[in-house]
């Protein structure tokens, strides 16, 4: 089942989806075992932003029908914090470190978003000087400090950003599409055109959810949003079927690799992406309600034949 | 602290009871690491989670762990929405995913404080077997040892009669009640106030609602008497991925109830605000 993405040999064709699995955090509730049984063939971190973000008030969550809306607001540590602290605790887990003999590594995808193509620049010249980094994926689901539009959500806004920092590593650089957006397979070409390595997809799909009637006293009898961000974004398998349809779209469209994602919860749900073109699948949401949910996945899809050979 | 097995498990329930307004759900757990006081779990029923009201329940739940007999994990269970709905159905033979223990627990009082354990409502749950483990410490200890001589009280606060029979889940639990059906017409808080001017030299243990929470934790801060809060918070993962959980802390920025709590203490908080939207 190894699989290769933009010359990083991964053992099985399974990776996490940014935001959805927190291994320092994992490492303090579950131990070394993490390490020894880790769910996931490339390690994808969190959203890093140049300044610390403390990230949205509560509410964050709201359950929704086979789903989740999240508006969690990218909290973080920063670059440096990021570089400081984390990569050598993740280190530790074997993740974005060389390992010792016949030690088994998992690479690194961090994961970025800056508000402008001066931002994103500084930010993949500091991912570049470390060797522990993999590959580099960008979170274009931002507003543009000058346009105040969605940077990935306007295909020629996007191909200009990512030509404009492409030059700013050698690292494989990989863009997260937003489906937040008219036409998803115009922005993946655009990325492509712009010098995208691969593409990743979906990302959230904006959502809200206003707060139970008989809660809410102080609205007065107005529409009052129940998330402190006021929107999120919808995740789980109520987005798999959009998911599956965007991912062929676009594997459709580029010649570069996709890392499909939305919604997977088993390994016929992954195979559904690869066999539509994707080359990875991410799990997101599927391990808030089962940490190992990665490594179930992956193991399922041995068993699992593709289409094409079926 | 107990390490949670990686991966969830499945339990089978032995048994659901009624206890007044709530119910004590039951699973074997052979496998499970033992829970320590205010330790949580992630359950999810194993059959028909999802597809009730709204087509919901999707997440799993958190739930302290409200006492440990043997193999067996009891949780406290009040029908609040279609989560809880559904693990209130349960029934002995039935399957339940668990993920935990998971969290920041209790820890034991110290220069020979006494406990005082406050709880409101089926925030009792973490209060039972903290009550248990400082009843087995003191015996383990022996007669006249300090742990035995710091006799805990336990002051529990309802709504109603229905719900104050979850009383019944500690021992020689005082109890106060909003209309007076039961014990003390009034507040928890009004029973822990007499509390700690009768005795300052204690430690509170509390669980509950978020205002009587803040009502402790406010009194504690006048008084200088440390408390430990276990808090509640709507959780999506309940292992520090989703970020979701969150409170403020004292100074700025947010812990996160699930792997920074849900036991805290009270100092590490300005106030204890309304729960942040479980997902019931």
């Amino acid at each position: 089942m190894s699989v290769e993405l933009c010359g990083l040999k991964l053992a099985h064709p399974v990776i996490n989806g940014s935001g959805t699995f927190d291994a320092i955090a994992a490492r303090q509730v579950f131990g070394e075992q993490l390490r020894e049984r880790f769910p996931f063939a490339a390690y994808v971190s969190k959203t890093i932003t140049l300044a610390p973000r403390a990230g949205n008030p509560p509410p964050r969550l709201w359950e929704t029908p086979a789903g989740l809306i999240n508006s969690i607001g990218l909290p973080n540590k920063g670059l440096d914090g990021y570089i400081e602290q984390d990569l050598p605790r993740l280190a530790e887990l074997g993740i974005g470190a060389p390992g010792g003999e016949g030690e088994r590594t998992v690479p690194l995808i961090t994961n970025v978003m800056g508000a402008s193509a001066e931002e994103l620049a500084r930010l993949l010249e500091a991912c570049d000087e470390r060797a522990e980094i993999a590959a580099i994926e960008l979170n274009v689901s931002c507003p543009n400090v000058h346009t105040g539009l969605d940077i990935g959500a306007d295909p020629r806004q996007l191909e200009q950003v990512v030509r404009a920092v492409r030059g700013r590593t050698r690292k494989p650089l990989i863009v997260k599409l937003t489906p937040n957006t008219a036409d998803v397979s115009a922005c993946a070409q655009g990325a492509e055109q712009g010098g995208a390595d691969a593409l990743s997809l979906i990302n959230t799909l904006r959502a809200s959810a206003l707060a139970p009637r008989v809660r809410d006293n102080r609205a007065g009898g107005h529409a009052h949003p129940w998330l402190g961000g006021r929107t999120g974004g919808l995740s789980g398998p109520a987005i798999r079927a959009v998911a599956l349809a965007q991912v062929a779209a676009v594997a459709a469209r580029v010649a570069i690799p996709v890392i499909g994602m939305g919604g997977v919860q088993s390994a016929a749900h992954a195979r559904d992406l690869l066999d539509v073109g994707a080359t990875l699948v991410a799990v997101g949401t599927e391990s808030f309600r089962d940490p190992e949910a990665g490594a179930r996945i992956a193991l399922g899809l041995q068993s699992h034949p593709d289409r094409s050979k079926a | 602290m107990s390490e949670a097995l990686f991966g969830r498990r499945l339990l089978t329930v032995t048994g659901n009871d009624q206890l007044g307004a709530y119910r004590v759900l039951r699973a074997d757990d052979p496998d499970g690491p033992p829970a320590a006081p205010g330790q949580f779990a992630m359950i999810a029923a194993a059959e028909h989670w999802g597809g009730g009201e709204e087509q919901r329940p999707y997440l799993p739940r958190a739930f302290s762990i409200a006492r440990l007999r043997g193999h067996e994990c009891h949780f406290l269970l009040e029908h609040v929405g279609p989560g809880t709905r559904r693990l209130c159905e349960l029934r002995a033979g039935d399957g339940l995913w668990a993920l935990g223990p998971l969290g920041r627990g209790f820890t034991a009082p110290d220069d020979g404080r006494r406990a005082l354990l406050v709880g409101g409502g089926v925030g009792i749950a973490p209060l039972a077997i903290l009550q248990d483990t400082l009843a087995g410490d003191a015996a383990a200890e022996g007669p006249g040892s300090a742990a035995s001589a710091s006799a805990t009280t336990v002051l529990l606060g309802f709504r109603d009669r229905a719900r104050a029979e979850g009383a019944a889940l500690l021992d020689g639990a005082r109890v106060a009640t909003d209309d007076g059906s039961v014990g003390h017409h009034g507040l928890v808080t009004e029973l822990l106030a007499a509390e700690l001017q009768r005795d300052p030299h204690a430690v509170v243990y509390a669980c509950g609602p978020a205002a009587m929470l803040e009502g402790v934790r406010a009194m504690c801060e006048h008084t200088a008497v440390p408390a430990q809060l276990a808090l509640e918070a709507g959780m999506a993962c309940g292992f520090g991925a989703c970020y979701g959980c969150v409170v403020p802390r004292r100074g700025g920025g947010y812990l996160r109830v699930c792997v920074d709590g849900p036991v805290v203490d009270a100092a590490e908080l300005e106030h204890v605000d309304e729960h942040a939207g479980a997902p019931a």
